[in-house]
């Protein structure tokens, strides 16, 4: 019973694939995108490049001729100070640093968030506050007095102090993070497991962590990069020997003897920045949702 | 001339076909009111006509125009959303007036139409507040005040009352019909759920399901005599009951678990036939009581749940091993366990083929 | 009548108060105790170690009368004002451009956002080699023939917070982006819609209606890349090392140098301090209408 249709306009309208929004919009999302791309497509020609190339080229222009030694030499053979042996061994200090940082700060915030989130008690709203007030502290304010405190303990210049620090400072976004997932759990569900007679541990392990698989995945994320990127810190409650990796990347190439090997450079710059980038580019929306979360207030 | 014309109307999101050639014709001064269950497509038609989304083949044609090209500030329409969409930074004044100043209107000519419409819808002492500052009700008031200072011949309403609370929805419900009979060059198009809403303001209803209209009628003809088993079964509350049965002796009959009805009052849609097919008999149109006339259908039933409600009593019954609802007025003193007679009239009902599940 | 004991107070909810020990003392011991023990130290005539003898404002006048110091704050006042108002604009644009239902909408947000991932370290140094006047953008600028051309941020005192800033954005943008697009989508597709029908154009819905409407979100956003830029450190210690000469440095590079390496306590909480201050000048307004506000709304 379809009626006849009447000449003039039918069906979508008209758009061209080239109209001038198009061109405007898209065109610029493109220039300020090949703009994003350009330091990382920089860092990877120039450790391509053998030294002489560089210094005939410029920094832009694609290798003429393929090398990865410099690769080699960031991974295994870069000075920093007495140190030769290269990169790595800031790689797997920054491991060592970060597998305990990562699950030790994040086993403390979540118990935490939830004793926060659904045993309140009194005073704990308090505590919370000043914690979250805290991430807004300059830790410049504070670095001196840990250093103190680590001395006491016996742990300044040690792995364990830095995974100490790492836990304090840790806690206030984890906490944030963990307790707003935790609060939006049904409360029905909460006391349904007292009433069955389950405690605060039984709770914990049956019902929250099964359910919070998610977040915890964000909060591991979260820690990850952050820890992995830290130089601050390390810096000052560690010694050459355990420097991390980012501490080590920023004296080889800031080291000021020697010619410098821009090529060598770039390579470690990369290197130091992988963890990170594969983290991002393998958890894709996970990774926003984290830094988002990191962002937003409760 | 219609004033909106939907013709051979498609809509696609990808492999997903929201509307199928939909044809409807609405008058000048009509109320038309899109019926359905969420994901039937009704707002997704009003969106259409609006212009808000682009359709994938047919017309639109609003007074006598073709739009479906169109921007929607083209088309002479006026649309009132469900969460009001008031912008929350202005005052009333200001979001009554924004569109107009946009269009570069004069002053003067603003404050006249302002001073109108807020007449009209009461808001008057509202003018200077801002939305946060109202009441939903006052809220959608100021919303419909909106697509009123257009001056257009269209309103689209898209769910207007689905945020409002019982109360409120029914007080601005009466309001709305109200602002209808004041204005009676102009169209109205109105998108609910709520079936009270349409069998109250509608001067047709349009029921949709799958982006198909099922049935286009006036209300007392989509109440009595609907055009498949879907709609009757949407319309009317508590719903309609079913008998699974088989029509017999040339369509005379209907014979359902050993229960007879006599169909010499029916009145055929497509004339008398026999096999397999479904009765559909209002809860309404059920009484107590033997039957005092020979063409009138009798049964004894047992009575299982009585739900009191005050000015009416439903009451949940078997009629053979099938659930038989029925409404007897609140004074009826009835109690489970019960042996009840009661009557309805053949003419009544309606009779859907178990297939098509049309219309008999 | 068997009346059941009540349970003494400090006992009950035991388990959740044993659970909350570690953030009861990071609230307590580092982010009150350590801020406090710097605060109060600040006054004292320490030098290589920590002293009690109390000089009252005398390290914060020498703090304001070394050159070092003053330029430090004139450059993070530049730094900040800059990269509040380029990271706002820069972010939103990208936010709005990214919600015009565009194709590719994921691959652009990944583009703009993987900077956030890498460290500070990582962005100083590769924006030192892009930067490069002798192989970086001056040298292809002159390669392309115009010889006289000049682009050596890093080099120049007068620049180099610039060059620093633009690091700092690449870097950070993306987030904000991140952020607005959140606050974008959280917009009532009907307010849209309503400003169609109206006939409003789309730059005016987004300036009159769409941006006052995300004014919490402009508001978070600002105190977050606040509290941010009063911590740059990283940034400057490896793209530039607080040169040329001292053109570069920041109050926080100002704090660690006297702290750890010119063995100048005193200074360095001094400079801490009025960190922390300028911190509090910005957080105490912001909390008093975030969380003052709601109250007296229930």
């Amino acid at each position: 019973m379809a009626e006849a249709l009447e000449d003039g306009p039918r069906g979508p309208k008209p758009k061209r694939t080239f109209s001038r929004r198009n061109i405007i919009l898209y065109g610029t999302l493109i220039v300020i995108a090949l703009y994003y791309l350009l330091p990382l497509y920089v860092m990877v020609v120039t450790s391509l490049k053998g030294m002489p190339e560089i210094r005939l080229g410029n920094v832009f222009a694609p290798p003429l001729e393929v090398t990865f030694q410099p690769w080699v030499k960031a991974w295994a053979e870069a000075c920093t100070g007495l140190n030769c042996d290269g990169l790595s061994r800031g790689f797997w200090n920054s491991v060592r640093i970060l597998i305990p940082s990562v699950v030790i700060s994040i086993v403390i915030a979540s118990i935490n968030s939830y004793a926060l989130a659904n045993w309140k008690f009194k005073g704990s709203e308090i505590f919370f506050t000043i914690l979250i007030f805290g991430a807004f502290i300059p830790y410049q304010v504070m670095i001196y007095p840990i250093v103190i405190i680590l001395r006491e303990l016996g742990l300044y210049t040690k792995l364990g102090g830095l995974v100490m620090v790492h836990t304090i400072f840790g806690m206030p976004i984890l906490t944030l993070l963990f307790r707003n997932y935790f609060t939006s759990v049904p409360e029905e569900l909460f006391k349904a497991a007292r009433v069955d007679g389950a405690g605060f541990w039984g709770i914990y392990f049956r019902i929250m962590l099964p359910m919070s698989l998610p977040i915890f995945v964000v909060a591991i994320i979260l820690q990850v990069t952050g820890i992995w990127n830290d130089f601050l810190f390390g810096v000052i409650y560690t010694k050459p020997d355990n420097y991390p990796m980012t501490v080590q990347l920023n004296n080889i190439v800031n080291s000021v003897q020697g010619i410098k090997e821009y090529n060598v450079n770039m390579a470690a710059t990369i290197l130091t920045g992988l963890v990170p980038l594969v983290i991002y580019f393998v958890s894709g929306k996970l990774f926003v949702r984290g830094i988002a979360a990191g962002a937003v207030k409760g | 001339m219609s004033s909106v014309s939907v013709k051979s109307l498609d809509l696609n999101f990808g492999d997903v076909k929201v509307l199928r050639n939909l044809n409807i014709e609405i008058e000048k001064g009509e109320f038309l009111v899109l019926l359905g269950s969420s994901g039937c497509g009704k707002s997704t038609l009003l969106n259409c006509i609006a212009g808000l989304l682009d359709v994938s083949d047919g017309q639109i044609f609003i007074s006598g125009k073709n739009v479906t090209w169109l921007e929607p500030k083209d088309r002479d329409i006026g649309m009132v959303f469900q969460s009001y969409a008031l912008y929350p930074q202005m005052t009333v004044e200001g979001n009554l007036s924004f569109g107009l100043k946009n269009q570069k209107m004069p002053a003067a000519e603003i404050q006249q139409r302002i001073k109108q419409a807020s007449e009209i819808l009461h808001i008057e002492p509202l003018l200077k507040r801002k939305p946060a500052q109202l009441s939903g009700g006052q809220r959608q008031r100021v919303a419909i005040g909106r697509a009123l200072v257009r001056d257009v011949e269209v309103f689209l309403f898209d769910e207007p009352l689905s945020n409002l609370d019982a109360k409120l929805r029914a007080e601005l419900r009466v309001e709305i019909k109200r602002l209808h009979q004041k204005l009676e060059d102009n169209t109205m198009i109105y998108v609910t759920h709520d079936q009270i809403e349409a069998m109250t303001l509608a001067d047709r209803i349009a029921i949709m399901r799958d982006g198909a209209v099922l049935q286009l009628a006036d209300p007392n003809t989509i109440y009595n005599k609907p055009a498949n088993k879907y709609v009757a079964g949407f319309i009317g509350s508590p719903s309609i009951n079913f008998m699974d049965g088989d029509l017999q002796a040339g369509g005379k009959k209907f014979v359902s678990n050993g229960v007879e009805i006599d169909l010499k009052r029916y009145e055929f849609a497509s004339g008398p036939r026999e096999g397999s097919a479904c009765l559909g008999v209002r809860p309404e149109h059920i009484n107590l009581g033997k039957a005092t006339d020979k063409g009138l259908f009798e049964a004894q039933l047992t009575i299982d749940v009585v739900e009191p409600m005050g000015s009416d009593t439903l009451v949940w019954s078997k009629l053979g091993d099938q659930d038989f609802r029925f409404r007897v007025d609140g004074q009826t003193k009835l109690k489970t366990g019960d042996q009840q007679v009661v009557h309805f009239d053949p003419e009544r009902v309606s009779i859907f083929d178990q297939d098509s599940e049309l219309r008999i | 009548m068997a009346t059941s004991q009540r349970p003494v107070q400090l006992f009950r909810n035991m388990s959740a108060k044993i659970a909350a020990i570690p953030m009861v003392l990071t609230a307590l011991v580092i982010f009150v105790g350590c801020t406090i023990w710097t605060i109060v130290h600040s006054f004292t005539k320490s030098k290589l170690l920590p002293s009690t003898k109390w000089v009252g404002f005398d390290q914060y006048e020498r703090l304001f009368s070394q050159n070092r110091w003053l330029i430090s704050i004139e450059n993070i006042a530049i730094y900040g004002i800059c990269s509040l108002i380029f990271s706002l604009v820069i972010g939103f644009l990208l936010a709005a451009m990214l919600d015009q239902k565009i194709r590719f909408e994921d691959t652009f947000r990944t583009i703009f956002l993987y900077p956030f991932a890498l460290s500070f370290i990582v962005t100083g140094l590769v924006w030192q080699w892009v930067l490069n006047p002798e192989f970086g953008i001056q040298s292809i600028v002159r390669g392309l023939g115009w010889e006289s051309f000049v682009f050596d941020p890093l080099y120049d005192a007068d620049l180099v917070i610039y060059g620093v800033l633009i690091a700092g954005l690449w870097q950070g943008t993306g987030l904000i982006m991140c952020l607005m697009l959140a606050g974008l989508r959280g917009i009532d597709e009907d307010i849209w819609k309503a400003a169609r029908v109206d006939g409003i154009p789309t730059w005016k819905t987004y300036l009159l209606i769409v941006i006052p409407m995300m004014r919490p979100v402009f508001i978070t956003t600002l105190v977050i890349i606040a509290a941010g830029i009063v911590k740059v450190y990283d940034l400057v210690v490896a793209q530039t090392n607080g040169g040329p000469g001292i053109a570069s440095e920041v109050p926080a590079k100002y704090v660690y140098d006297y702290m750890f390496q010119n063995q100048n306590l005193g200074q360095g909480f001094a400079a801490s301090t009025v960190m922390l201050v300028t911190v509090l000048i910005i957080l105490i307004p912001w909390a008093y209408l975030e969380f003052g506000g709601k109250k007296q709304h229930g």
